[in-house]
């Protein structure tokens, strides 16, 4: 009887603390990526309230919370962390699987800002970028997705295989953080 | 330089890729006189001032952007989709 | 010497320091140039290339002359301004440009040469023999002038790169920056204000100014506190703001270590910061302009307000006995300040026969000159012209001013031209100059305390009403506002040689004799001269400069105009602006899940775009990686091998659209593809020429998943995100990478059924799976993807997991296939195995191949459009005489083929006009026993059998091949059905 195992993508590599901010892999269950076809964008977020009791998030906009979060991922496009996606939606969305297409981690602290300042080329200052905002943009040199999801922590996602890259770029920047006192 | 993305908003350049003249968006007939197709694939005017170019928010939302800009004052006039070029 | 009950250092704090291992003390606040100063060092360093030696000119970052190596090993610093870098205990400093002492210098014999080494020297005497330039001339010279070197070690200090965002930003804070930030901070404005001194107030701590009723440094030092009270406010000083760039963005350089004895545990030595500002105010104040008479560069000359700020803010006098020399009202100030403080000043001297200078307690000079100095390693003597007497006088410091320039160089940056004001006779910022910004206060040409306090209230005011937010109402408070007043002075009349850009050692006659030779336009003179193209970019100099040249061809200022100011402001070492960006930082690495078994294995890993990828698994014993290359070739071909090749492009196209998509995109046809097969395709650019080429499966009617070569599958994800926005907006489809969730393992050889069917859970045959096919299936109840695709020309599938899973997978394949004879091949094998099957690679669709080239004419459908489709109809790109592919093996004994190699007919020259084509990719076939290659020779295919010349003058290599097909193993297929 074969038997496969299950790897996360920042196994060995997280988690880690340094000064005040901590990084974390974070679990975040199915990851659904919900395209609306042509024309179908509205009645896809009817029916995606309905099917997943959250809102359809607009762009550069996060719904729901742990367990059940709706992320704005592109253009046409958001992903639904948690659930798996409910089959009515198929006709009015493209659903693809991505649910081990991504390294997904947490940074949080007081100082997790000043951290993401050194890898992130958008203003992720609280009074700009709330909770509930997302953006798809930089982290260093790769393509990601990054949510303030509270006062002092947020979501990062890129891609699976450069999980180990996004934790050296991350422990670089905090320890430079961590330095200046 | 800055781009403003109708979609992301106001992003620094690198998250965007340059493509060239906005050109591209009018793509000859297949059966096309052969001077319309290198027209559109080749022969490009090099001017300083006002261009229409496309850009793509490559790290993003993954629009393709026509940009109106002045190559020499550097300024963006206006950023759309393609798709609102009708 | 040091002046008690003056200056803002420390004195509790005592530090101690070295400069070319002598000892010196300082207390906490001195800067390297103060604390020698203190000590009575006048001589610290020497020039570029006369070797004079000199002394401060300056207090700030324009200083050209005191320039010191700070540290040893491989983190040395060259070329650090002594009067910007801050004392701290233990710090090690040696002079630059000098042997083998500072004070016994062996190439000041430049300086006797002097008549002979004026502007233009170098070009005219080191012409000929051309070839002794590299080799002799130059090196010699370089030798000879110079400035600090590096080190030659790693670098191993630590610089990062960090975005910040403002509403506004103020640059500087001396009172305009300072009032600037208040007005506009108490507004509720979101303010970053920087400042390049490790001490904010600017010239409000080098002077003896009231503001508010309170000493100036004291009202600084309170502003500062009130703006550190304010969230919305955030201050860094020892930030130098470098450069202005399009819409808002700026560049600054924070030295975050640089005063610390060591930085801390990971800490950056500086970090480059990208600024974004929806508005700014330029604070940058004025640089104080020398005056040119002969010998003006002896150490213990200095600017005016030098003297002040060391007098002022250090509490150091850098001289017993001074003298000033000025052509304006400012430059008093100094006189006064010197005697307050109980230094002697031995003479006032101004250049204007009106200036008032009554009632001091010293000799004044209204309308006299200095017109030469005396004394080798430092100043003894200056003589001095006035009334027509001259006189001598002893001094061991003189204090000059030709006035005052306003740091106009930002607003440069974006191509602006600042603007002459004969009142100041200055350039003054360009309004407009870049968008965005303001130059308020004395950049802006309005000199005093007041003016500027007022001007940075009115720019942060105009600045709020800009962001949209309230504007406050408040006074300005109450300073000094003295009126500017000055008569330009840029040289005194003599013969000598009077210094203009200390740092390149350019004189008053160099300019002239630019201007005799014809170099008449700014640019001309300054790449003539040398004038303004040193580490300081001649900040003290250039103003003069083009003064000198504007007199010297007869023409004013303005018309003369100036040379460019460009980025950076001052100095950034290369190290900041590559920040973050060694070793792994250079570029993400993208990983495999099989790579840590790749690793343990042993196997060399190979870049592919982002990705690594296992060239070959060594075995004990084997000495070279062809024995373990053939190995694994023979795995796939005996046996069954098993490769990871998750890293090729997978892009999930779904929608009603997908067919029409992909049609649109590929020569060939994907609309009439069944579900549950797979098809090849061919992608090409508009051009005409291949862009890339893969599998495509159709999982369902309006689902495919597109698999792209691994270095394009980005540029593959653009195009098509191109030909759906842009070209085929009517088309409803959506499309999504895939290549991240899936792991997906190639399993080749004649054995790979037998391996799969004791893994899936349901087993599979030639029936149920033919040659094409594809479907879902599951393996230990995990969900997967079989593809029964073959690179390798061989009976092989590629099965695909959620990623998660993949690291198992690959375990539990490679565990079963050595069971069965075979195991794990890398790209050497795979590159072998697919040459030998004639199949296509990168290097063969190089971009500047056909689908006519490559033999796929025939797929390019007739029967729709596709991109690229009318523009690889063109005649040249279907003209038989192409270079189009074959294959190619040795003629005779087997010798080694190598890619890049070109070819030629037997008994032709082997010159670019005979060229016959050329080779792409090479491997020895263990299958065959020799060498095989695949190439492109015009007229290929109608030539089989011909032999040719392959040389390849790189490498030296010379052999003969036969043109034979392509395809060297299987013909005719029956292996991949089997």
């Amino acid at each position: 009887m074969v038997e496969l195992s299950a790897k996360s993508p920042c196994a060995g590599l997280l988690p880690m603390t340094i000064g005040s901010v901590s990084v974390a892999e974070v679990d975040l269950g199915r990851l659904t990526s919900i395209a609306p076809y042509k024309g179908r964008a509205t009645e896809a977020a009817d029916a995606f309230k309905v099917a997943h009791g959250l809102a359809y998030p607009a762009a550069n906009r996060a719904t729901g919370k742990d367990g059940c979060r709706a992320l704005w991922f592109g253009r046409d496009m958001i992903l639904l962390a948690g659930p798996p996606p409910d089959l009515t939606l198929a006709g009015t969305a493209a659903l693809t699987d991505q649910s081990d297409a991504w390294a997904s981690v947490t940074v949080t602290g007081e100082r997790a800002e000043e951290v993401l300042a050194r890898l992130v080329p958008i203003d992720l200052r609280a009074a700009h970028f709330k909770r509930g905002h997302t953006a798809r943009t930089l982290i260093m040199h790769m393509n990601g997705a990054i949510t303030r999801v509270g006062a002092d922590s947020f979501l990062i996602l890129v891609f699976r295989a450069m999980a180990g890259t996004l934790v050296h770029d991350l422990k670089q920047a905090m320890e430079a953080v961590a330095a200046r006192g | 330089m800055r781009l403003t993305c109708p979609i992301c908003g106001e992003r620094d350049r690198r998250e965007f890729y340059y493509q060239g003249d906005a050109v591209a968006l009018d793509r000859p007939a297949r059966d096309a006189d052969v001077s319309a197709w290198d027209d559109y694939v080749h022969l490009r005017d090099n001017p300083s001032g006002l261009r229409r170019e496309l850009w793509h928010h490559e790290a993003g939302c993954g629009s393709w952007l026509v940009v109106d800009r002045n190559t020499s004052t550097h300024e963006v006039h206006a950023v759309a989709l393609v798709e609102a070029q009708g | 010497m040091r002046i008690d009950g003056k200056g803002l250092v420390d004195r509790s704090k005592k530090l101690r320091f070295q400069l070319d291992e002598i000892g010196y003390s300082a207390f906490e606040g001195d800067t390297v140039a103060s604390a020698l100063l203190a000590a009575g060092q006048r001589l610290m360093g020497r020039s570029f290339k006369y070797h004079r030696p000199r002394g401060v000119l300056s207090a700030g970052s324009e200083e050209p002359n005191a320039l010191v190596t700070i540290g040893q090993g491989a983190s040395q610093e060259p070329n650090v301004r002594a009067t910007t870098q801050e004392v701290y205990d233990g710090l090690r400093a040696r002079s630059q440009n000098a042997w083998p002492s500072l004070k016994t210098d062996v190439m000041a014999v430049n300086d006797l040469a002097w008549p002979f080494l004026g502007a233009g020297f170098y070009y005219k005497t080191f012409m000929w023999p051309r070839a002794f330039w590299e080799r002799l001339y130059e090196p010699v010279i370089r030798r000879a002038a110079g400035l600090g070197g590096l080190s030659g070690a790693h670098n191993p200090d630590t610089y990062e790169k960090a975005y910040a965002f403002c509403d506004l930003l103020v640059i500087g804070a001396g009172p305009t920056g300072l009032m600037a930030a208040l007005t506009a901070g108490r507004a509720g404005a979101d303010v970053l204000l920087v400042d390049e001194d490790s001490r904010m107030g600017g010239r409000l701590n080098a002077e003896t100014y009231i503001v508010d009723g309170m000493p100036g440094s004291d009202w600084a030092t309170e502003a500062v506190a009130e703006l550190r009270s304010m969230e919305n406010v955030r201050l860094m000083t020892r930030t130098t703001l470098v450069g202005a760039y399009d819409h808002g963005t700026y560049a600054a350089l924070e030295r975050v270590s640089n005063h610390l004895p060591a930085p801390e545990e990971g800490a950056a030595l500086e970090t480059f910061w990208r600024i974004v500002a929806k508005r700014a105010i330029l604070a940058a104040g004025a640089l104080e302009r020398p005056i040119a008479f002969e010998n003006n560069d002896r150490p213990g000359i200095m600017t005016a307000g030098a003297v002040r700020a060391y007098l002022n803010r250090w509490g150091v006098s850098p001289g017993q006995r001074v003298a000033v020399f000025g052509n304006n009202d400012d430059a008093h100030r100094t006189a006064v300040d010197l005697i307050e403080a109980g230094v002697e000043v031995a003479a006032l001297i101004d250049s204007r026969p009106d200036a008032e200078l009554k009632g001091h307690a010293f000799p004044t000079y209204a309308g006299g000159m200095v017109t030469g100095s005396a004394g080798r390693l430092g100043l003894k003597r200056i003589t001095v012209k006035s009334d027509g007497i001259t006189e001598e006088l002893e001094v061991d410091c003189l204090a000059m001013s030709g006035g005052w320039n306003p740091t106009v160089h930002v607003t440069c940056h974006m191509n602006g031209r600042p603007t002459w004001r004969e009142d100041i006779a200055s350039f003054v910022p360009t309004p407009g100059s870049v968008p965005g910004l303001e130059a308020a206060g004395a950049c802006n040409g309005d000199f005093s305390t007041a003016a500027c306090l007022a001007a940075g209230a009115q720019a942060a005011k105009s600045a709020l009403k800009e962001l949209g937010l309230k504007v406050p109402r408040g006074a300005v408070p109450d300073a000094e506002g003295s009126p500017y007043r000055l008569s330009p002075l840029w040289a005194v009349p003599g013969k000598g040689r009077a210094w203009l850009d200390f740092q390149n050692d350019v004189t008053v006659k160099d300019v002239r004799q630019a201007a005799t030779e014809n170099f008449r336009s700014v640019e001309h003179m300054k790449r003539y001269t040398t004038q303004g193209m040193a580490t300081d970019q001649g900040k003290n100099s250039n103003v003069a400069a083009l003064a000198l040249l504007a007199d010297a061809t007869g023409r004013g200022i303005p018309e003369t105009g100036t040379t460019t100011f460009r980025p950076p402001f001052t100095p950034v070492s290369l190290a900041a602006f590559g920040a973050g960006a060694q070793g792994e930082g250079f570029a993400p690495r993208r990983l495999t899940t099989s790579h840590p078994i790749s690793v343990a294995m042993g196997a060399p890993m190979i870049e592919a775009g982002l990705w690594y990828r296992p060239s070959y698994f060594p075995k004990p014993g084997e000495t070279h990686w062809r024995q373990s290359c053939d190995r694994e070739v023979g795995y796939v071909r005996n046996a069954v091998g098993i490769c990871d090749v998750s890293t090729l492009g997978k892009i999930d196209i779904q929608g009603p659209g997908a067919a029409a998509l992909l049609d649109s995109v590929y020569t060939n046809t994907f609309s009439t593809l069944k579900v549950g097969r797979v098809r090849y395709g061919l992608m090409l650019r508009e051009d005409g020429y291949v862009m890339d080429d893969g599998t495509t499966a159709r999982l369902g009617e309006q689902h495919y998943v597109m698999t792209t070569t691994t270095a394009a599958a980005g540029s593959v994800m653009r195009h098509l995100e191109f030909v759906h926005q842009v070209l085929r907006p009517d088309l409803d489809v959506r499309f999504t990478s895939v290549t991240e969730q899936w792991a997906q393992f190639a399993v080749a050889g004649p054995k790979s059924r037998e391996l799969l069917n004791d893994l899936l859970d349901d087993r599979i045959d030639n029936e149920s799976w033919p040659f094409m096919a594809c479907g879902p299936v599951s393996m230990a109840g995990v969900q997967g993807r079989l593809f029964r695709i073959s690179f390798s020309g061989e009976h092989a599938y590629e099965v695909a997991v959620p990623a998660r899973y993949g690291e198992s997978l690959f375990k539990l394949l490679l565990a079963r296939a050595e069971a069965l004879g075979g195991g794990a091949y890398g790209m050497e094998a795979l590159n072998v195995l697919r040459i030998e099957k004639g199949h296509i690679t990168h290097a063969e669709i190089h971009g500047r191949t056909t689908a006519f080239d490559i033999g796929f004419a025939r797929m390019v459908s007739a029967k729709k459009d596709c991109i690229g489709q009318a523009m690889a109809a063109r005649e040249g790109l279907v003209d038989p005489d192409r270079e189009r592919l074959v294959g190619l093996k040795p003629v005779g004994a087997v010798k080694e083929l190598t890619a890049g190699a070109h070819l030629f007919e037997r008994d032709a020259a082997a010159t670019r006009e005979n060229d016959q084509g050329y080779v792409t990719s090479v491997g020895f076939s263990p299958t065959l026993g020799h060498f095989i290659a695949l190439g492109f020779v015009k007229r290929g295919p109608e030539r089989m059998g011909e032999t040719l010349r392959l040389v390849d003058h790189l490498r030296g290599i010379e052999t003969e091949v036969e043109i034979c097909s392509p395809v060297f193993v299987d013909p005719e297929g029956g292996r991949t059905r089997g």
